[in-house]
């Protein structure tokens, strides 16, 4: 039960966070989002937008936009980024993800097709090598005044926060339900069956402001919502 | 796991086709093809060892294993939990169990309502 003084923060905090909601059978997040509320005046008020989904798949998001006449693509760029393929040895013999590969693989469409683009948390969890390559390819495939949505935790976060995806259940409410990658058994050249097991995606880094400004410095505007949950929203526009 | 009915056309999962498949009838697929298939007015299932690589075509069509091609479903698609889908898809009405993967368009078409 929360206190007068945390209910009376909730107020006072007003925007976003996560709180628990009991009554699920697995725990389930819920949190307010103010880009979210920014992002859903624009799809409650135009027809026919274009919407790319860069979350795991989400039959919650599909079926959110195209109930409202919208067309959604969904790209799970995190997962595809775990394609064995994709690793390669640089001149030093170090392994690194090959990220012309991946972006010949992955977000292939025609330049300026998107209104709105759902990054979500994936600049936090995305390899190194392969993030600016992703915004610079992001801000190509986005019309101009089209927006993005992404998700940073900020410097309080710890290297351990699970990754989460995001369902859009109201509009400016997420459901965060946290990443379990599958369990896949495979038989090697052996006969003996290898088990690869594996909770989820981990922090890669902590962005602070200015990373972020610069690492969308192409883009027209920026807007930042710092939510309570060490969550801060930003808010791109092409 | 739906299984097919009996009576229904089955394409058994050591079946590979290569070119174009197309019926008037409904069909099971847990094989693999590649190339386009064309059922319209009647239903593709695609079992949960199938493996497509292919253009479909159908009234309504259902996913439970490897699809990698456009979808167009005059009715209905809807993928299962073990799908997984790399392909636009075009349709009328859809549904998506929690777990199916999906790379690429959902656009629906609605027949307005008189």
């Amino acid at each position: 039960m929360s206190s007068v003084s945390q209910n009376f923060m909730k107020l006072f905090r007003g925007s976003s966070g996560a709180e628990i909601i009991p009554a699920q059978s697995s725990q389930k997040l819920t949190r307010r989002s103010s880009g979210l509320g920014e992002l859903s005046r624009i799809w409650e008020s135009a027809e026919g937008l274009c919407i790319l989904d860069l979350g795991s798949t989400s039959p919650t998001n599909i079926r959110h936009f195209t109930e409202n006449g919208h067309r959604i693509y969904s790209e799970d760029l995190l997962t595809a980024s775990t394609d064995p393929e994709l690793l390669s040895k640089d001149e030093q013999g170090s392994v690194i993800l090959d990220s012309r590969k991946f972006l010949a693989d992955n977000l292939v469409y025609p330049a300026a097709r998107f209104d709105v683009v759902l990054c979500w948390n994936l600049p936090d969890y995305l390899d190194e090598s392969l993030v600016k390559p992703v915004v610079g390819r992001l801000w190509s495939v986005l019309k101009p005044g089209g927006m993005l949505l992404a998700f940073f935790h900020t410097r309080d976060a710890g290297p351990d926060s699970p990754c989460h995806r995001f369902h859009i259940v109201g509009t400016d409410t997420l459901e965060m339900q946290k990443i379990v990658l599958r369990r896949e058994a495979r038989r090697g050249p052996t006969g003996a069956i290898h088990t690869a097991i594996s909770d989820g995606f981990q922090l890669q880094r902590v962005f602070n402001n200015r990373h972020i400004e610069n690492l969308f410095r192409d883009f027209a505007s920026i807007k930042f919502f710092l939510a309570r949950d060490n969550i801060r929203e930003v808010l791109v526009v092409r | 796991m739906s299984t097919p009915a009996s009576g229904l056309a089955q394409i058994g999962k050591s079946v590979f086709i290569k070119g174009e498949l197309s019926g008037s009838e409904d069909l099971y697929l847990d094989g693999q093809v590649e190339g386009s298939i064309a059922l319209k007015g009647n239903s593709l299932t695609v079992g949960p060892n199938g493996q497509v690589k292919a253009s479909v075509e159908a009234k309504g069509v259902v996913v439970q294993g490897k699809l990698e091609g456009n979808v167009q479903a005059s009715d209905r698609v809807e993928l299962r939990k073990s799908a997984i889908v790399t392909g636009d898809i075009t349709t009328q009405r859809i549904s998506i169990e929690e777990g199916a993967y999906l790379k690429g368009k959902v656009d629906i078409h609605r027949t307005d309502a008189k």
